[in-house]
């Protein structure tokens, strides 16, 4: 079976900007066990010399004209924000105090 | 069943409204008494705007009363997936991450739709973030089946489905990753089809995982699912994934009753072991169906379709990791947290938490994982490889035959709480639907029967090559038309009554 230690998950769940709780990271640490499990069957194409594919209708270099089209007023925007201040959103800090 | 006028289809309730029998409004309010009667054992819906809707009805009453010429589905009620951004109107993709939130701008579909004038009575339950196959991972309760309100309308279109299947509308709007529409049709009896990748926009669309999320058509008869694809269907500029082509005669395809010469494959690995017996019996009857219309049935193999479940749930994941990125506390949606003291990175993990539901967690998690470098290439890399296998085996497939067939899924409705509890059981659900996404073909999914041991509907899969969706319509008008005059009426008549309150 693909392990998947509890202190990987806490490490991936960093990267996912998700808060979890102990409880969570062991439940999830055996969870993903099983589906990497049932997953992992793609890679008996792993070696093979085969493109990949992201999209299955390829298109490329999708443009626009570049000219001045309307879109969405400062208050319809703002409209759903959890905080605002003025014409912005109100975010908590982003630097550190030290 | 005594026939009322939610009974009829959407084209029936067109000639209807076209003929001054009855009016918009009316219509709408029979629909609206409708859901107050059943929705609290269904709970298909997690919003209704009854304001929106009589206005939109009036009006086009408004219009058809002075003559203007107005599109067939004009005053005919619809069920909206909440995944599809409304102006005004609440919109939450079942998660508590976006509870409260009335998006600014509306989807392209909805665009669409209103300019038809078609009547939006309000949103459907889903999988949060379309994330699954019963609506169970709904933050908002999980919807029941009209059928057995003891087992999953499907997931994650699950209110749509059971809205159809409960005479709450007539037409709805589902969206589909890996299945999402047509498997809750499938189990609720109803009609879906999932269009060509980029037929339809998705602009507005809260994306689960971008390449593979198709909005598209559900109504209980096929010719109602053709109606309502050329309305919501065309090129939009503001989805570059938009494909640039008039869109096909889709309700000209479901009128033509007529397969004769018709090559249809049967894909030989969907079926077999973990296929209900009564999910066989059904497919095979449809077969002979189709075959006693005049169809000429082969079979077909696509050796790669075993591995197209692994690559979808590594695909659809990494995708979903990145997307969902977006819900970050600071533009919209919910805050936690925040009382002066924490930083904006503290923030956005305590809201995630909160706002996230188990299933999302999961696949964010997933997706991070496979998309990590060292582990890219053997999961990631291995699964787009996959995907070029797949396409190849279409390919293969439709050089000989015109559609390829399978049943929906291997069995039908499950229990509520049968496989909450286990996701590789619960993944293996949308074996035959995941490949039509992966290739970005169309897909279509229509009741060919009740299973004879459980009583319960049974799907019948029509893919088709990619922008010829109208041989689904094709092939789907012809089967249901054999089969309800075998059946001597629709299946969804058969329905068991609900409890009104």
């Amino acid at each position: 079976m693909a392990a998947i230690s509890r202190e990987e998950v806490a490490h991936l769940a960093r990267l996912s900007r998700i808060e979890m709780t102990d409880a969570e990271l062991d439940h999830l640490a055996s969870e993903m066990g099983l589906i990497l499990d049932s997953v992992s069957k793609v890679q008996a194409v792993a070696d093979q010399d085969i493109p990949p594919t992201s999209h299955a209708i390829a298109m490329q270099n999708v443009m626009r004209p570049d000219v001045v089209v309307p879109s969405l007023t400062n208050e319809e925007t703002l409209s759903g924000a959890p905080a605002r201040e003025e014409d912005r959103f109100k975010v908590p800090q982003i630097l550190g105090e030290e | 069943m005594s026939r009322e006028i939610i009974h009829q289809t959407a084209a029936e309730m067109s000639a209807e409204l076209a003929s001054g029998n009855v009016t918009a409004v009316e219509l709408a309010n029979a629909h609206f008494d409708r859901i107050s009667a059943v929705d609290g054992d269904i709970h298909a819906f997690l919003h209704l705007d009854r304001e929106g809707a009589l206005a939109q009805a009036a009006s086009v009453d408004a219009s058809r009363k002075a003559g203007e010429k107005v599109n067939p589905l004009a005053g005919v009620p619809l069920a909206l997936k909440d995944v599809l951004t409304q102006k005004g109107v609440p919109t939450t993709c079942g998660s508590k991450m976006l509870e409260g939130w009335r998006p600014p701008y509306d989807s392209t579909v909805v665009t669409n739709l209103k300019k038809a004038g078609v009547v939006i009575l309000g949103k459907t339950n889903m999988d949060e973030f379309a994330m699954g196959s019963s609506t169970e991972n709904s933050a908002y309760g999980t919807t029941r089946n009209p059928w057995d309100l003891s087992r999953i309308p499907g997931g994650s279109g699950g209110g749509s489905s059971a809205a159809l299947a409960g005479f709450e509308a007539p037409l709805a709007i589902g969206t589909d990753t890996g299945g999402s529409i047509r498997q809750p049709a499938a189990v609720t009896g109803t009609v879906g089809v999932k269009p060509t990748y980029g037929s339809v926009s998705r602009y507005g669309l809260v994306a689960f995982s971008s390449s593979l999320d198709q909005a598209g058509p559900c109504a209980r008869t096929v010719l109602d699912t053709a109606m309502l694809h050329e309305v919501i269907a065309g090129y939009d500029p503001k989805d570059s994934t938009s494909i640039n082509a008039p869109v096909g005669k889709m309700v000209e395809a479901a009128k033509k009753l007529d397969v004769k010469g018709m090559k249809i494959g049967v894909v030989k690995e969907l079926a077999g072991d973990g296929y209900q017996a009564g999910v066989t019996t059904r497919f095979n009857g449809a077969l002979e169906a189709l075959l006693s219309a005049g169809a000429e049935i082969v079979e077909v193999s696509a050796p790669s379709f075993e591995y197209a479940l692994a690559a979808y749930y590594l695909i659809a994941p990494s995708e979903a990791s990145s997307n969902l990125a977006r819900f970050d506390s600071m533009r919209y949606g919910i805050r936690i947290g925040d009382d002066g003291s924490r930083s904006a990175e503290e923030v956005m993990k305590m809201t995630r938490e909160v706002g996230f539901g188990k299933e999302v967690k999961r696949r964010i998690i997933l997706g991070t994982y496979a998309l990590s470098s060292g582990y890219y290439d053997a999961y990631y890399g291995s699964a787009q490889k996959v995907r070029t296998l797949i396409k190849r085996d279409y390919e293969a497939a439709f050089a000989k035959v015109d559609v390829l067939v399978s049943p929906t899924c291997p069995t039908t409705a499950f229990k509520i709480g049968e496989k909450s509890d286990d996701p590789v059981a619960m993944y293996l659900n949308d074996v035959c639907t995941i490949p039509v996404n992966l290739a970005g073909i169309g897909g279509m999914s229509l009741p060919c029967g009740l299973a004879p041991e459980d009583g319960l509907p049974v799907g019948f899969q029509i893919m088709s090559p990619a922008m010829k969706d109208e041989l689904m319509y094709q092939v789907g008008g012809t089967l249901e038309a054999a089969l309800q005059s075998s059946w001597g009426q629709p299946l969804y008549a058969s329905a068991p009554t609900l409890a009104v309150k």
